[in-house]
C-alpha cells in the first residue's frame, strides 16, 4: 500500500484552499479600485503618442507640407495620397494630401519622415465616426485638426525634441 | 365581504393570487438587486468598480439589462425543434419559481404549509435539469448539446447527497415540515442551537453541492465560456435566454433559502434574547448569497472528471456516513437529544 499523505488529505477536507482564496479575495475586495471612470476621467498619455493625424501651419499661417511625398513613400498601409502642383507664387505645395484612417495602421513613420514637421500624429484619440465614409480624410480636415490641435502638438514635439 | 374570501371558488382563488403575487414580486425585485450585488462582488474583488452608470451606483443595472433583453431580437436556430426550443426556458422559469410556494420567510409566512415540503422542493429541483436539457437538444447545435449533457450529469450526481443531508436534517428533526425544522432549532443556546452546529460538516456539503446544482462557478461546466461559449445558453436570445438567466438565479437564492432553513435557523434570532422575525431569514439570504458570489470571484473551475471524483467518491460516501451517524446519536439520544430534536419538545 502507498503512503498516504495526510498533511495533504487534511487540508483538502479542512477546504484549506477555499479560506485562503477566500482571504485573499477579502483583501482585494476592500483594495481600493484600479477603475477609470473613462469619459470623465483620463488615464496619462505620453508625449509621442500616436493619435489622430493633423497637418500643421508655420505661425503666419502657411502651410508647413511641401509635397515631398516621403511620407506618401515610407507608408506601409499605402494610406496617404498626395497631389501637388506648383502654386501661383511659384512654390510648391499640395493640391490633394488624403489619409485613409481605415488603412491606417498608426506606426508613426509619416511623421518621422517628414522633413518640415508637417504631418503629425496628435494626441487626440476620440475621432470615431457613424460612418466609413468620415474617416477617409482629406486636406481640409487634416488642416483643420492641426489648427485645433495645435498647442498640444507643439507642446509634445517641444517635450520630445531632446531625444530625437 | 370576509365570507366572499373563504367560502366562494373565485374568492378564494384571488386570495392565493394576492398571496402568490405577495411572494413573487419582492422576489423578483430582490433578484434585480441581487444579479447586481453579484457583479458588484466580482468586480470588487478584481478590482474593478462594476456597474455604476444606470442610477445612483449603478443601482438601475439590472433593470436597464432586462429591458435590453425584452427588446433584442428572437433568434431561432435553422434546424430548431421550435416547440421544445420555447418550452424549454418555460419550464427553467417556471419551476425555478414554483419552488418557492413552500419556504416560509417567517412563522407560517408561506404559501402551502404542506407537511412533504422539503419532498416538492426536491422533486421540482430535480425537474430543473429537463429545462437544460431540452434547451441543449432543442437548439439542435454542438456546444448547447455538450453543456445540456455535463449539466444532467452533474445536477443528477449532487442530487444524490443533497437528499442524503437533507436526511440528516429529517432525523434529527422527525418531519418534512419547513416551519418544524424551523421551530426545532429554535433553543436557549441561540446560534448554537441551530443545525449548523448538530450538523457541522453537511452545512458545507449542502453548500458546496448546492453550488453544483445551481452550475455555479467552480462547477460551472454546463456553461463553461472558454469551451462550450455558454453551453445550452448559446443559441438562446432577447426574452428565452432572459428567463433561463431569471431561473438559474432563482434556483441559486432558493439554494440560499434552503441553507438558511436547514442549517442557520431560518428566522430564529442568533442571540436568545432578541426577537424572531423575516428580517433574520433576508439577513441569513443575503449572508449565504454573499459567499455564493465570493466563491465564484475565487475559485477556477473544475476539470469534468474532478466534479465527478468529487461528487461520487467524496460527497456520498460522507454524507451516507452521516446519515448512519446521525441515526444513532438521534436513537440514543446523545447529549440529551442533541441529535434528537422532538423529544426536547421543541
Amino acid at each position: 500500500m502507498t503512503q498516504m499523505d495526510y498533511t495533504r488529505a487534511a487540508k483538502y477536507f479542512l477546504l484549506q484552499d477555499v479560506w485562503q482564496g477566500f482571504r485573499l479575495g477579502m483583501k482585494y475586495f476592500f483594495a481600493p479600485k484600479a477603475t477609470l471612470n473613462y469619459p470623465h476621467e483620463k488615464g496619462p498619455l505620453s508625449p509621442r503618442f500616436r493619435g489622430e493625424h493633423a497637418l500643421r501651419r508655420y505661425p503666419n499661417g502657411e502651410e508647413r507640407c511641401i509635397a515631398c511625398k516621403l511620407c506618401e513613400a515610407v507608408c506601409p498601409a499605402q494610406a496617404i495620397t498626395i497631389d501637388a502642383e506648383p502654386r501661383d507664387d511659384g512654390s510648391r505645395r499640395t493640391t490633394r494630401y488624403d489619409i485613409d484612417m481605415t488603412k491606417c495602421i498608426y506606426c508613426g513613420f509619416c511623421q518621422e519622415a517628414c522633413p518640415v514637421d508637417a504631418i503629425v500624429e496628435g494626441p487626440n484619440f476620440e475621432f470615431s465616426t457613424e460612418t466609413r465614409e468620415e474617416l477617409y480624410y482629406d486636406k481640409a480636415k487634416l488642416l483643420e485638426n492641426g489648427d485645433r490641435w495645435e498647442s498640444e502638438i507643439a507642446h509634445n514635439l517641444e517635450l520630445d525634441a531632446p531625444y530625437r | 365581504m370576509i365570507e366572499f374570501f373563504t367560502n366562494t371558488n373565485l374568492g378564494i382563488v384571488l386570495v392565493i393570487l394576492g398571496q402568490s403575487l405577495l411572494v413573487l414580486v419582492p422576489l423578483l425585485l430582490a433578484l434585480a438587486f441581487l444579479m447586481y450585488a453579484d457583479r458588484k462582488v466580482w468586480a470588487a474583488v478584481q478590482m474593478r468598480k462594476g456597474p455604476n452608470v444606470v442610477g445612483a451606483f449603478g443601482l438601475l443595472q439590472s433593470f436597464a439589462d432586462f429591458l435590453k433583453y425584452i427588446v433584442k431580437e428572437i433568434v431561432v436556430p435553422a434546424g430548431a425543434d421550435k416547440f421544445v426550443f420555447f418550452l424549454a426556458p418555460m419550464i427553467a422559469f417556471v419551476l425555478a419559481v414554483i419552488a418557492w410556494a413552500v419556504i416560509p420567510f417567517n412563522d407560517g409566512w408561506v404559501l402551502a404549509d404542506i407537511n412533504v415540503a422539503i419532498l416538492y422542493i426536491f422533486a421540482i429541483s430535480s425537474l430543473e435539469v429537463y429545462g437544460v436539457i431540452m434547451g441543449g437538444w432543442a437548439s439542435n447545435s454542438k456546444y448547447p448539446f455538450l453543456g445540456s449533457l455535463r449539466s444532467a450529469a452533474q445536477m443528477i450526481s449532487y442530487e444524490v447527497s443533497i437528499g442524503l443531508i437533507i436526511v440528516g436534517v429529517i432525523i434529527s428533526t422527525g418531519s418534512l415540515n419547513f416551519g418544524d425544522i424551523v421551530a426545532a432549532q429554535d433553543g436557549a443556546g441561540g446560534i448554537f442551537s441551530w443545525y449548523w452546529v448538530a450538523h457541522f460538516p453537511m452545512l458545507f456539503l449542502f453548500f458546496i453541492s448546492a453550488l453544483a446544482e445551481t452550475n455555479r462557478p467552480p462547477f460551472d461546466l454546463p456553461e463553461a465560456e472558454s469551451e462550450l461559449v455558454a453551453g445550452y445558453q448559446v443559441e438562446y436570445s432577447s426574452t428565452p435566454f432572459l428567463l433561463f438567466m431569471i431561473g438559474e438565479l432563482m434556483a441559486v437564492v432558493l439554494m440560499c433559502a434552503l441553507v438558511s432553513l436547514l442549517f442557520l435557523g431560518g428566522w430564529l434570532s442568533p442571540i436568545p434574547g432578541l426577537p424572531d422575525g423575516i428580517l433574520w431569514m433576508v439577513l441569513k439570504m443575503g449572508f449565504c448569497f454573499f459567499i455564493f458570489a465570493m466563491v465564484k470571484a475565487i475559485t477556477p473551475r473544475y476539470r469534468y472528471d474532478q466534479l465527478m471524483r468529487i461528487g461520487w467518491k467524496v460527497f456520498l460516501p460522507m454524507s451516507l456516513a452521516w446519515v448512519v451517524i446521525v441515526s444513532f446519536l438521534a436513537k440514543y439520544e446523545v447529549l440529551g437529544g442533541f441529535w434528537a430534536r422532538w423529544t426536547m419538545g421543541g
